[in-house]
């Protein structure tokens, strides 16, 4: 099966995932060993550069037996040349027995989908879908609080183009946790998200202020505001320091509040904050590693 | 006697009660261009017995296949189809918008992978009838405009 978009999974599908994952925990941290995936390849595909979703994955592959091949970008190869991306899938699909692919253009993965027999899994494509990430997000979430369901999970940054928290919010809505969006206006959920979510049955909550919010929740989900989607500097200082997480904003949340971030950070999370009890992005870029190591596995029939 | 601008059909097909400006949309939804070997008329901006103005086509001698004439509802959903046979009507339906679309406009979405040079046919699913809106089946990303994306 492809793994394209978190829409295609199930509550139980997703659980059953972070379940295997947890498992893989020990093998990911390389106390354990384990030839799961011995004889096994995976074609990499990164028509985008990415630092952390690439080396997790060959990391995963590799903690679990297997072997990678790939290019992190396609100059130098025959995409360079103007190969169309499906001529691309249908090479490396009989050259490799799963396909992670990064592409900037939307749907890319659903394509890859469709020319290659074996299983695609999607890295990232453009705007869209990064289905990883979010199931690594809810495996950090619920390692970490013990539970999806019920946590006040407050989201703050860019939350109109971030495509990380546009599939975020629409997996923990099937969840049933309780959501607060803080963005300055111009940056705020888009209404076709937000129509999403509640179409589930959860009414999240819109504010502009982190200050107000942070005191009640039980997750901050912190993603970097980018400078370039300001016309003018001026703006982006008064916005970027409006939603940046240092101590002073942390001392009256719950105790065991945890600060997630997908990283890469610049300063809406000051380094003061790395050393607190709350900080866990650090622990949800490791995650990353079991997380796909649990994907890998169950497309490629290692474990069921 | 009657004046006519554009005479009846003695067998053929007669769209009727397409969306003001809209015929030319409609010739390109089914395929009328320069190689088809039947006479084909449109009339544009005339007015309409149920009020306002409608746009006509009139094709003579060729009966379209109705699963054919469904995608004509994605620009102009109260078309209605008359299939002519020796000058009377001898068949009526309106045009249904389908379930899926395939191969007859591209995605709004000028970031999707379907507006690359790639072997496939944009594909949507038809979320809303009315008022209109499809999902490609790539990126996702809902169009409402059909018109405006034809390929």
């Amino acid at each position: 099966m492809d793994v394209v978009s978190i829409r295609d999974f199930s509550i139980e599908q997703i659980e059953h995932i972070l379940d295997v994952a947890e498992k893989m925990v020990p093998i990911a941290r390389g106390d354990e060993k384990s030839d799961l995936l011995e004889g096994k390849m995976l074609g990499s595909l990164f028509y985008e550069p990415s630092t952390r979703t690439r080396l997790s994955f060959e990391a995963a592959m590799m903690r679990l037996g297997g072997k990678t091949l790939g290019f992190d970008e396609p100059k130098g190869s025959s995409v360079a040349k103007g190969e169309t991306l499906a001529d691309t899938i249908r090479m490396v699909d009989a050259y490799s027995d799963v396909i992670v692919l990064r592409h900037p253009q939307e749907g890319a993965a659903r394509l890859a989908g469709h020319f290659a027999e074996n299983p695609v899994v999607n890295a990232g494509d453009g705007a869209g879908q990064h289905p990883t990430q979010t199931l690594l997000d809810l495996f950090t979430i619920r390692k970490e609080t013990k539970r999806i369901e019920g946590n006040h999970v407050v989201i703050v940054g860019d939350l109109k183009y971030g495509r990380t928290v546009h599939s975020l919010s629409e997996a923990l809505s099937m969840f049933g946790a309780k959501l607060t969006f803080v963005a300055p206006p111009s940056l705020q959920m888009p209404k076709e998200h937000i129509r999403h979510i509640e179409s589930r049955g959860i009414k999240p909550s819109i504010s502009s202020s982190l200050e107000e919010v942070v005191k009640d929740a039980d997750v901050l989900y912190v993603t970097r505001i980018q400078k370039e989607r300001f016309p003018d500097a001026a703006e982006y200082q008064k916005v970027a320091g409006a939603y940046k997480v240092n101590m002073e904003m942390l001392k009256d949340v719950k105790k065991d509040m945890i600060i997630m971030h997908p990283l890469p950070r610049v300063t809406e999370v000051d380094p003061e904050v790395d050393g607190t009890e709350h900080a866990k992005y650090f622990e949800q870029a490791f995650n990353g590693v079991p997380v796909r190591m649990a994907l890998l596995a169950l497309v490629l029939g290692g474990v069921q | 006697m009657k004046e006519f601008k554009v005479t009846p059909i003695r067998n053929g097909t007669v769209i009727d009660h397409i969306d003001v400006g809209m015929a030319l949309k409609v010739l390109r939804i089914i395929g009328v261009d320069a190689s088809v070997n039947y006479t084909v008329s449109v009339l544009m901006h005339v007015p309409s017995k149920k009020g306002g103005w409608k746009d006509i086509v009139k094709i003579e001698d060729r009966e379209l296949d109705p699963s054919e004439l469904d995608k004509i509802a994605l620009v102009s959903s109260n078309a209605t189809i008359n299939i002519i046979r020796d000058y009377n009507v001898a068949e009526k339906f309106v045009v249904e918008v389908p379930d899926r679309v395939k191969g007859i406009m591209k995605c709004s979405n000028p970031g999707c992978i379907t507006s690359r040079n790639e072997p496939v046919e944009p594909e949507f699913i038809v979320e809303s009838k009315k008022p209109i809106a499809l999902k490609c089946v790539y990126c996702d990303r809902l169009t409402t405009n059909v018109a405006e994306n034809l390929i």
